[in-house]
Formats: C-alpha cells, structure tokens, sequence
C-alpha cells in the first residue's frame, strides 16, 4: 500500500442518478440534525457505485451536500482502501493476501489471476473490463483463501476454480457466490475435528484428581532426572 | 472535587481535569506532542503515558480524566520505559536533520528526545519519505519530519475556523495535507508554524537565515492592528529576523496574525535613512541642520493658523505628544490623528474604545457587528468572537456585507440603515440584545468613516442605552479601530483645537492655500495629491505616499526600533521596546520632534524619553496604567439624524498590505498576489 492521492485526470462534474438521490434523502435523515456529516461514508459509496470510482468532483459534491469541508470528504476517501480513487474496470477482483489467505494458498490465486486476466495487481485488462487489485484481510478468514468480486465473495479457491470463475466473470454470468467447494457457513473441510460428541449428552466429567496426579509425577520425574544428571 | 496523588504530592483539583493538567498543578512535568492547552484532545501521539496503580498499562494522561484516588506515577521505572519507547517509535520515521532544519534549536522533538529518549536507535530499516506539501506563502513544509499530533490540523479547525488542513491516508501513509496543496487563506495560519512541535511546518519567508540560539528577543507591541498584540522580536545585528507572539491572555492569548508576523521584512525595504530636502523639485539628501534649517526658512513668518499636522496610523504616543505640544507652540489648531476621519467623540473616552476587552468578548451572549469585518481588521480579535462562537450560546448578528467571518451569524442586513431600525427597536435583533444578560456592539471604521458616521455613533449609543449594555462592571460598546496609533492619539489630544481643522479641513486647505505647512508624522493614508501645493514635511521610516510629497523628509523609527508607549482598542497602554537601532542616520520620533522644536525656538519641555511619559502620565490615567485597561466613564455622544440605506466601505480590503511596512514586505506582496490578486484575476504565464 502507499500514499492514496486523486488521480490526475478527473471528469469536470459528477451528479448522483435520481435513483441515488431518492436514497440519499433517505440515509441523510437517519442521522440527528447537524450530523448529516455522518453520512459521508454511505454517500461516497453511492458515489464509487455510481462510477465505479470516487472521482474529484463526486468528492466535492459530497462535501457541499453534507455541509463538511471538503478536505474531510478526502480524509475518509483516502483512508479506506475500499474506495477507489483511480478508476477501475467493471468488475473489481479482489484477492485477500493477508496472513489466513497466504496460508490456504492465496499465491496459487494471484497465480491463476495473473495467467487468465495477463494482469498484475493494480492493473486493468485492455477492455476495461476486469481490474485485479490486492486486498487486506477480507473478514472470512475461515474459508480462505477469499476473492471479492464486487459485493459478492467467492471462498475456498485454488488455481483450477479461480481460472474458472474468471471464465465465467468474463462470460458474464458469475456462479452463486460461496465456497468453491461447497462448504456450507464456518463448517471444517472434511470431517469435524472437535465438538465431535453428541451434543445432547452431558459431556462426561474430567477426572482432575487424576490428571493432578499425573502432572505432579511428571514434574517429579523430570526434577529426579535433572538431580541424575 | 476529586483527590489524587502525583508523584507523591497530594492534590485535589476539580472533576474532569485531566491528569497531565493535575500534574502540572502539582509540579511534575510531562512531556507532550499533541496536547495542547487552547486545541481539542487527540491523544495520539502517545509521548504522556504515565503510570497509574492498579492500571494495567501506561496510561495516557492527557486524555485521562483524573479520579478520585488516584495514584500516579510520572517518573517511576515503567513510565519512563513506556515514554522511551515511544519516542524510539517517534524517531523511525523522523529523519535526524536537525543540522539542516529550522527548528533545531526551539524543536519540541529535539528537547524531549534529549530528555526522554534513548541516546541511540535500534532501527536500521528504510525510513519513510513524504512529498513536500504545498500550503501558501507563509508556511513552509517538510513533511517528512511530521510526527502527526494534528496540531495544525485541529489548530485551523477549531481557531482559525477554516478546515482546510487534514490527514489524508492511514497507518503510515498518513500524510498532513491541504486539499489539493491549495493555500491556507487563515489569516492566524503562521500560528501552526509555532505549533508544530517538530520542524514539519517552518516559517517560510525566515527559513534558513538564522538559528535560533543566534536571535536576540526583544519583547514589544505589535502596531499592524489596533489590538496591541505582544510580541517577541527576534533580531540578529541590526535586522529584525522575525517575530514571534507572547502570551497575553488578555489580548492574543498565544496567536499572531499572519501581517503582524510576516510583515517584517518591510522592515528592510523602502527605508528612509537620512533627511532629505526639496531642492529644485527633487528630494535630495541632506543633513539634519540642512533639513532643520529648510523648515525653520518655511515656517517662519507663517500663522499657526495655516499650520496643520496629522498623525499616522502607527506612530507611538510619545511623538504624538510631542507633535501636539510643538503644534501648541507654533499656535496651530490644526491637529489631526484620523486619517480616515472617524467619527468618534475625543472628549468621551468610551466613545472611541473597546469598552468589553478583547477577553471580555467570551463574556457575552449578544454580539452585533455593524460595519466591521474583525477577520480583517483584527483576526486576533475575531479568533476571539470565534472562541465565543464555539463555546455556545451566543447569538451573533451582522449589519454589514456577508463576509465569511468562520462563524455563523445573522445576517441583519447589508446597508447602514438597519442600525436605526435596531436603535428603535422595530428590527427583532433589537430584542435579542435586550434579552441577553451581557449584549455587546462592535462599531468598525466602515461605519464610523461615512458621511453619517455621527448619527450612526448616535445610535450605536441609543443601541447600548435601549438594550442596556451598559449596567455594573459591563460595558458591551465598542469600537474596533484599525489603528494602533489611534487610541493613544485620541487619549493624547491629538484633535482639531479650538476652531482648528481636521484631516478633511487641512488637506482642502493645502490644497486651496489656506494651509501653508503640512507636518505629517507617518502619516500615508490619505489624499496626498492635495498637498501638492503645500510645504510639506514628513517625518517617518517608508518611503510611502507621505514621503513622496514631502518637501522635507525626516527619517524616524519604525516599531521595533524605538522604545515607545501603543494603546490598543480596548485602550490599554502598552510599551513597546527597541529590538534594533533605526537605520543610518534616522532617530526615534520624538527626539526628533524635541530637536526640531528647539531650531524652531519653541523648545519642548523634555530631554528624555521618561520625561515625555511623565507628562503622558499627567495627561490620561491609562499611561500610568501601563498594560491595563482604565474603565472609561460612560456619558452621551453620538449625533442624531438619518442613516443612509447604502452599503459600508471597508477600510481594510486587502488584509495583506495596510501600513508602509507591509507595503514594502515581499512576503505580504506574495500573500497579496495568492490570496487577493489570485481571486480576482488569473495570474498569467508572464508574472514569473
């Protein structure tokens, strides 16, 4: 990651669709009078849907709309990575590299990303249609590695079912998001490893005494040998 | 009221102080980057972290309330390991280039790392570089050294009232920017030059001409405004390297205006350094007999009548006493202090004063502006209305144009007449002042300069009569001059006499013949193409309008180079002190005047500058109250008639150059270029 500044070139205006403005009334007045500024974030939302990316003058318009000085707007537009400030293809592939992901074989991902797309990280295909960008920590570690296109999150991909889905992203008709191999919520892959017994039973009671036991000997053990030697 | 201890020290203090302000009552210094005494709590930069038993971490005590109990440590083993650390964590990122950097010297950074860091770092990898960042003609920065307190940033926000700076970005690519590197436009922006803790934001037009330890202070007045603020003059040899505020609570509080701080290197440009005389249509150097000896040839023989004298806008009341009592000497009524002809009353003090106090301003509940714009006038004392703003519960309303002041007011109306309309009561502001406990007015020179400027005093007395400002220890009339000479002019005397003329009078006299001689003691401000005909002598330190008409030119002192008394608008007597020798041949402005008196064989009273005040003293009681503000007795003034229903003329339209010293500034003609010129017209490729 790096300094995240406008880009250079920018369009010369920006007016949210009827359609966003219907819905900004509406988040504007869930907030308290003189909070509006409160709803900045779901604005500049709006904003990168409407787009694709946050644009100049998107940011300025915000800032009027909100009565907030603009350097706020870009304050919160800069600090979220989420919001793109460059502008981006159609479709947004984002690929989780953080720790969990890297782990399960985010590389094997990337890998497959940059085979079938011919792009890097950052970059856009020449048709404008698909940008790949590298992302932190997704929030679903437990089905990692994680890929987020747009809104949607695919889980549990490798190099095979990542080059499939871009297939079908290119095609145009992107399968049910979820896991790539089916797993349903938080459930472990394959069989359970714990909580293994049936739950309607009393789990059955630890004998402590004895493992008290056993831990002293242990210890005991351990100290005669330390005397030996 | 809550009971801790510090250090071993029990003290009690009141609920919701925090515990770094506790410690400082109870004597144990905490270092600090972010806090701040006057600017909201960020607790970021983690540098105050002190120990609290049965905490289980350092705490950070600028941000922690104190409770009942307490028991705190500041210099126990884990507190001072917990600073180390954070300055160790400070230092990653910030290079060491306290050789090359301005601050070096005066750094906060420095000072704390010597006394609370470790004597070497343990970091070897890269460090972070950040681009400069463009932020106007007065402050210059090196972003790289920023440590992120958001000092400057919470400093425009809530003082100057101008959210223009920000931290852009996260984590570290954090960066304290403005939007799109465009200029700060606060008129106190050079103050988050002495905010910033580290070398991050530097004074631009002083960078890398001195070091601190180099400087020699000087504590003064300052006279760009009316307000008096306290100053510190830095000088080296015989320049005035920069200035720099004093605390004053009274007044600036720790606030400079950016004029009064940047100004200073008008100092060194335009300067008159020795007499000059009119010979042959051209001004020509010459000694001060030779000077002297043109004026005694002139004057002699001529009616005091056809003499006439104005003060300028920044001269100290000691010279204007004397010009009063040598003007008394020649016979000559014709004594002037107002250049601009403001309509205020000479024989009643409070008419002409600041009557509230600046601090007085966080008193009020209902403030009416009329015909003043402070943010330009005297942004010190608009930072103040602001401050009263920000506090809450104040209602703030404005006859004038509607300028952006950086607070909400109402907007009354744009012309003059509504004054009348809240004087009788049919305008519902009117009711708002009388429903306020302590109501107050502010009556600007854009009101006091017109044609009507006597029934607007009028009524601005009928407004503080009928909504009853005036009641006990308050007193919410008020005048907000421009000037700093002109309060101490007015408490002097220096007004038309007896049948004499004013500034109007003498300069329509010089022009139709019925003055001869014209003295002009700094003065700049006014139509000099009308004294074309007469003789004209200017005493003063710029070659500005005055000097260009002068048929005799005697070099005075600026501020900083003379010991001399400013009363600001509130009417406080300040003495202002000599930080450098005036230039060349030219001689602080009253001896100057004592030493004319005698050639001229009216030989003035005094030979020394104690003796001068002494008879100051004599004349008004606030001279011997230097440094307070002598309540001025309330009593009628003001005029009656109509108020005409146009808009108001602003004596201050470019804020950047409104005295001779500001005129010859380089960075104020910057800051006029970027900030008035650059609104108006484009800047062409051509301008360089």
């Amino acid at each position: 990651m790096s300094t995240r500044n406008l880009a250079k070139d920018q369009p010369d205006s920006f007016v949210f669709t009827d359609e966003h403005k219907v819905r900004i009334e509406k988040i504007i007045a869930k907030y308290p009078k003189g909070y509006q500024a409160s709803a900045v974030i779901p604005l500049l939302d709006l904003a990168q849907r409407q787009e694709l990316w946050v644009t100049k003058p998107a940011i300025d318009l915000i800032a009027e709309m909100l009565g907030m000085p603009v350097i706020r707007v870009l304050e919160v537009a800069t600090f979220y990575t989420m919001f793109n400030l460059k502008p981006v293809g159609k479709c947004n592939v984002q690929v989780c590299t953080s720790l969990s992901c890297w782990l399960r074989g985010s590389n094997d991902v990337v890998k497959a990303c940059n085979d079938k797309l011919g792009i890097k990280f950052g970059e856009t295909t020449p048709d404008g249609a698909i940008t790949l960008s590298e992302v932190e920590c997704a929030g679903a570690c437990v089905n990692a590695p994680v890929v987020a296109v747009g809104d949607e999150y695919y889980e549990d991909l490798n190099y095979e079912t990542m080059s499939k889905l871009i297939d079908t992203i290119k095609s145009g008709n992107p399968p049910a998001p979820g896991s790539a191999v089916g797993r349903q919520g938080a459930e472990p892959e394959g069989n359970r490893t714990s909580l293994t017994t049936d739950p309607t039973q009393t789990a059955p009671m630890q004998d402590l005494a004895a493992a008290k036991q056993k831990h002293e000997d242990a210890q005991e053990a351990a100290r005669k040998a330390k005397e030996n030697a | 009221m809550p009971k801790l201890t510090i250090d071993g020290v029990e003290i009690e203090v009141d609920p919701g102080v925090t515990i770094l302000q506790a410690a400082e009552k109870a004597g144990s210094e905490i270092p600090r980057f972010c806090y701040h005494d006057r600017l909201s709590i960020a607790g970021n930069c983690r540098m105050c972290l002190v120990e609290v038993e049965k905490s289980p971490k350092p705490v950070a005590s600028c941000a922690m309330p104190v409770g009942e109990g307490m028991v705190v440590h500041t210099k126990s083993e884990k507190a001072v390991k917990a600073r180390n650390g954070v300055m160790e964590f400070l230092l990653i990122n910030h290079p060491l280039d306290c050789p090359i950097c301005d601050q070096g010297g005066e750094c906060d950074l420095q000072d704390q790392a010597l006394a609370f860091g470790h004597d070497r770092g343990r970091y070897v990898e890269q460090k972070r570089a950040v681009k400069d960042k463009y932020m106007g003609p007065i402050v210059s920065t090196i972003m790289t050294r920023c440590i992120h307190c958001t000092r400057c940033v919470r400093f425009v926000d809530e003082i100057g009232g101008v959210a223009e700076i920000g931290a852009t970005g996260r984590g570290e690519d954090m960066e304290i920017t403005t939007y799109l590197e465009e200029a700060l436009t606060s008129e106190l922006s050079g103050n988050v030059v002495d905010l910033c803790p580290v070398g991050a934001l530097t004074n631009k037009p002083y960078a890398f001409t001195a070091r601190s330890w180099e400087l020699r202070k000087t504590e003064s007045v300052d006279v760009m405004d009316a307000v008096g603020t306290n100053i510190r003059v830095d000088s080296r040899g015989r320049e005035v390297m920069r200035v720099l505020p004093r605390l004053n609570e009274w007044i600036n509080e720790e606030w400079l205006a950016d004029k009064s701080r940047n100004a200073c290197d008008g100092l060194k440009y335009q300067r008159l350094d020795q007499p000059y005389v009119r010979r042959d249509g051209k001004l020509q150097p010459a000694e001060w007999s030779e000077a002297f000896d043109a004026i005694a040839a002139k004057l002699d023989g001529v009616d005091g009548q056809k003499i006439g004298a104005l003060v300028g806008d920044t001269v100290d009341c000691e010279s204007t006493l004397a010009l009063k009592d040598l003007m008394a000497g020649l016979g000559s009524p014709n004594t002037d202090c107002r250049q601009d002809g403001a309509a205020v009353d000479p024989k009643v003090r409070a008419s002409y004063l600041f009557n509230t106090t600046i601090a007085g301003i966080e008193e009020a509940d209902a403030i009416l502006l009329i015909g003043t714009n402070p943010r330009k006038e005297a942004p010190i004392l608009n930072a103040r209305i602001r401050k009263r703003f920000v506090a809450g519960g104040v209602k703030i309303g404005v006859i004038g144009d509607g300028a952006d002041l950086t607070y909400d007011y109402d907007h009354i109306s744009d012309t003059a007449d509504a004054v009348a309309k809240i004087a009788d009561g049919s305008h519902p502001f009117a009711q708002v002042l009388k429903d306020a406990e302590r109501p107050m007015l502010v009556l600007g020179m854009g009101a006091l300069t017109r044609a009507d400027s006597d029934a607007i005093l009028g009524a601005g007395y009928a407004i503080a009569e009928s909504t009853g400002m005036v009641s006990g220890d308050w007193n919410g009339f008020n005048v907000l001059h421009t000037a700093a000479a002109r309060v101490g002019a007015l408490d002097v005397g220096f007004v038309p006499g007896e049948g004499g003329k004013d500034t109007q009078g003498i300069l329509d006299g010089a022009a139709s013949g019925d003055i001869q001689a014209v003295y002009l003691l700094g003065a700049d401000e006014i139509d000099t193409a009308k004294l074309t005909d007469a003789f004209v002598i200017y005493q003063g330190h710029h070659g500005d309008a005055g000097a260009h008409v002068a048929d005799v030119i005697l070099p005075g002192a600026a501020y900083t180079e003379k010991n001399a008394t400013y009363v600001n608008t509130e009417g406080r007597a300040q003495l202002g002190q000599r930080a450098i020798f005036p230039p060349g041949d030219a001689r602080e402005d009253w001896s100057i005047i004592r030493a004319l008196s005698e050639r001229l064989g009216k030989t003035l009273p005094y030979d020394s500058l104690e003796q001068v005040r002494e008879k100051l003293r004599k004349i008004s009681p606030d001279f011997t109250h230097v440094d307070e503000v002598v309540t001025a007795e309330w009593e009628k003034f003001g005029g009656a008639g109509s108020i005409d229903a146009t808009r108001f003329t602003y004596p201050v339209a470019n804020y950047y150059q409104t005295d001779p010293i500001s005129r010859s500034s380089k960075t104020m003609a910057q800051c006029t270029q970027d900030f008035v010129m650059g609104k108006t017209e484009k800047v062409t490729g051509t301008h360089g």
